[in-house]
């Protein structure tokens, strides 16, 4: 058998892995939704719905394994977030819910202006979701306090300047994200909207992301030292340069899938930085993963499911992403709007 | 009130809505999931085109059904930490893992192939959709499996010790996942979700029969939606007789508030069934009762004589709210019996063939379209009210349970949360039946039908 101190660091991964994946999967299509409460033009906005139709509701399954995978094999740190983050987390899920409707239900009427108000919608529900996980990494990363396993806090702690820089900061990344997802799968004006948008949130991402690490690292002394140790700083210096170079040059690449891989590995350079900072804490200040976790039986329960069901899932999911790839076209016949 | 309890009474409601409404919307998206299943098998079978038809039809509010299914279960997972902290503290190690399990094997699975099954069908070759059907629907009721293991467990605990800080320990997860409660209550389930499904169905079809009793996709439908109907109601009586005495066995004061016994009846009399009663918890009996002797023994304990340990019996602070526990659960057997009257009478029409043109039999379906869903969210309350005051039955209280949040934020979110569901279930039905007035016509066209050939294959 595995030694317990592994049995943590392997559920710590794997819930990491579900977060991430949930981040960089569902932040896309937030990112697709806020972008598409932007445009003008009907067609667009169907193309760009049509984009995200058949894959967004797998994508959102990520959130519930990982609140399920919080409370098996991280009880405390799951006890603690939730009353910490009561308000912002409600507000997400009722936006993901208004998100859900808006986009399933969207075809259930052929009036435009309708349909105008339905996206509309949409845009709101996720401006709301990604502002509410902005808000809650932030509040997570400036420290929750607790005392014996519960929240003891007033449960306000997320309206701080930082946690609603978070905020602001995560709306500009996913909307990067959606920007790269839609210069993908579209073609003509619609892709070449989505270049210069694109182009465009790379550089916001980019200055909020510098401003970001250095506000984190002003935020707490053990912040800074983590971040400035050497084989932190300048591997990720390294890889954000070659990342953002390979970016600007990939526009002009015959593979437009590119700028969104490109995208992607910001935003895994980024998680991968926020658990430097916080590691080996799971709710800072003062919870650690080890002081956190649930019993070995009851991880090593679940990694052995972990272990044996990922696989499969992810080669599932990879298929249903590939039977609906290729460009958004919309055949103008038989597009009433 | 004290502001403490008005909080905990908050979010008591909370649960309780965001659960219900769930319940609802995932007992039908199994339903759903199974009756789609069965319909392209037939139509794989015998290819006749009304089958692709219908299931085409029930696609596209299938569709829309998952889709708030999904974002109002994404709610439910995290309930537990928001609202209810240190029962996640205390009893997370044992939840947790049949809760992610149930995300793992089964949300994965249905949410995986859901796209292939909502707009796959010009994508991928027929064998291929149909065996994302089959997940879809396999998915859905291994999720189940794993949700009611883990509501059973807090019925019946078992496979677990007390650890550091009077932590639950998993001790044994055979135990745990097959803990007494749970196979009753998983096929009890598992009935209600199909029967509620096929009362639903059936209730739309005979809206578009009495429209028009000759439109051959109705009929098709209403046919199959009352051979369930038929079959499952008496099964389902069988199923609920066996989950009460595994309740009686298990939890026998929720048994005692169901029937409002409080006292034990003279020796020889047996226990009544009580058709009437205003159950009084501060004196401890009931007003008005209107019973009939003996019968309630007959279906307790099988013969005329034997009695059931009355609420009396129990220490007042450990028994439920009777009032409700016992009208809920009046609820639940008269609509149960109904299903059943309808399910026979279909019998007799299809043996007279009269079924499709009796006017008084398609009214009554759609009068009673709700009806399965009624009965399913009266049996929540009776097994789950009847729980209280205790989340993990005889282990951890319900006053012990609730997190460190303050009363404003819990009473002011459940308003708003209330507000919401009600809108977007409000939506959600306006949507529905106006599919459903529409019967489903020849070369019915699934969901978002011009997707397919809106994605250029590379």
């Amino acid at each position: 058998m595995l030694d317990g101190d592994v049995i943590v660091l392997l559920s710590a991964a794997a819930l990491a892995f579900s977060v991430l994946s949930y981040v960089l999967l569902d932040g896309t299509d937030l990112g697709v939704g806020m972008l598409m409460g932007l445009t003008r033009s009907a067609r667009q906005r169907r193309a760009m719905a049509v984009s995200i139709l058949p894959i967004w509701d797998a994508n959102e399954t990520w959130l519930v394994l990982g609140g399920g995978g919080l409370l098996a094999l991280f009880p405390l740190a799951y006890a603690i977030l939730l009353p910490a983050l009561y308000v912002p987390f409600i507000a997400m899920f009722l936006a993901l819910l208004v998100r859900a409707m808006a986009l399933e239900f969207r075809d259930s009427t052929d009036n435009s202006t309708i349909k105008r108000g339905i996206d509309a919608l949409h845009l709101c529900g996720s401006l709301i979701a990604t502002g509410c996980q902005g808000a809650a990494l932030g509040t997570l990363v400036q420290g929750i306090s607790s005392q014996n396993g519960q929240f003891t806090g007033t449960g306000w702690e997320w309206i701080s300047p930082f946690a609603l820089y978070c905020a602001g900061g995560l709306v500009v990344g996913y909307a990067w994200l959606g920007a790269c997802w839609l210069y993908w799968r579209s073609e003509a004006e619609l892709q070449q909207t989505s270049r210069w948008q694109a182009q465009l949130l790379s550089l916001a991402t980019l200055v909020l992301m510098t401003i970001l690490l250095a506000w984190t690292a002003s935020l707490n002394p053990d912040y800074a030292q983590r971040l400035s140790t050497p084989l932190v700083m300048y591997p990720a210096a390294g890889i954000a340069l070659t990342v953002f170079i390979t970016f600007w040059a990939s526009f002009r690449s015959r593979f437009d899938v590119l700028p969104l891989i490109c995208a992607l590995s910001v935003f895994v350079l980024a998680f991968a930085l926020i658990v430097v900072t916080i590691f080996p804490l799971i709710v800072p200040p003062d919870l650690s993963i080890h002081a956190a976790a649930s019993s070995e039986t009851s991880q090593s329960f679940m990694l052995v499911g972990f272990a044996l069901l990922m696989p499969v899932t992810f080669v599932y999911n990879t298929f249903g992403f590939r039977v609906f790839r290729g460009k958004i076209h919309s055949p103008k016949a038989r597009m009433p709007e | 009130m004290e502001n403490v309890e008005w909080g905990l009474m908050a979010a008591r409601i909370q649960f309780a809505v965001t659960i219900s409404f769930h319940i609802v919307l995932a007992a039908f998206s199994i339903g759903l999931a199974n009756f789609l299943l069965v319909l392209e098998a037939r139509w794989l079978y015998r290819k006749e085109p009304v089958d692709l038809d219908i299931y085409r039809y029930w696609l596209k509010i299938f569709a829309l059904n998952v889709a708030i299914g999904t974002a109002s279960g994404l709610m439910l997972e995290y309930q537990f930490g928001l609202n209810w902290a240190r029962l996640s503290t205390q009893a997370g190690e044992i939840l947790g893992p049949l809760m992610f399990y149930e995300v793992m094997a089964a949300f994965f699975l249905e949410a995986g192939f859901l796209g292939i099954m909502l707009f796959g069908t010009n994508k991928v070759g027929p064998k291929l959709h149909f065996f994302a059907t089959c997940a879809v629907a396999v998915g859905s009721i291994i999720s189940a499996f794993w949700i009611l293991s883990a509501n059973s467990w807090m019925h019946t605990p078992r496979g677990f010790g007390i650890g550091a800080e009077g932590r639950l320990v998993a001790h044994d997860w055979w135990a745990i996942i097959f803990n007494p409660s749970f196979p009753y209550r998983f096929g009890h389930m598992m009935l209600a979700t199909f029967l509620a499904t096929a009362m639903l169905i059936a209730g739309a079809s005979a809206w578009q029969l009495l429209r028009n009793s000759s439109n051959r996709h109705a009929r098709v439908q209403f046919s199959m939606a009352l051979w369930t109907i038929a079959v499952l109601a008496p099964v389902q009586i069988v199923a609920g007789d066996l989950q009460g005495e595994n309740t009686l066995r298990y939890q026998p004061q929720k048994v005692a508030a169901m029937e409002g016994a409080w006292t034990r009846p003279p020796p020889g009399t047996g226990e009544p069934l009580r058709l009437f009663a205003l159950p009084d918890m501060a004196e401890r009996q009931n007003h008005f009762e209107l019973a009939i002797p003996h019968v309630a023994s007959l279906y307790l304990r099988h013969d005329l004589s034997s009695s059931i340990k009355p609420l009396t019996e129990f220490a007042a602070q450990d028994i439920p709210p009777v009032a409700i526990v016992f009208w809920a659960f009046r609820l639940m057997v008269g609509l149960g019996l109904l299903m059943l009257v309808l399910g026979i009478a279909s019998l007799v029409l299809r043996y007279r063939r009269r079924l499709y043109t009796t006017r008084w039999m398609q009214r009554c379906c759609l009068l009673m379209a709700p009806a399965g869903f009624m009965a399913m969210i009266s049996g929540w309350v009776v097994t789950e009210v009847g729980r209280q005051p205790f989340t993990v039955y005889g282990v951890l209280r319900t006053a012990d349970s609730a997190s460190t949040v303050s009363s404003e934020q819990v009473v002011g979110s459940t308003f708003v949360i209330l507000f919401f569901y009600l809108l977007v279930f409000g939506i959600g039905l306006w949507v529905l039946l106006r599919i459903l007035r529409q019967p489903a016509k020849r070369a019915e066209q699934g969901p978002q039908p011009t997707l397919p050939d809106e994605i250029r294959g590379p």
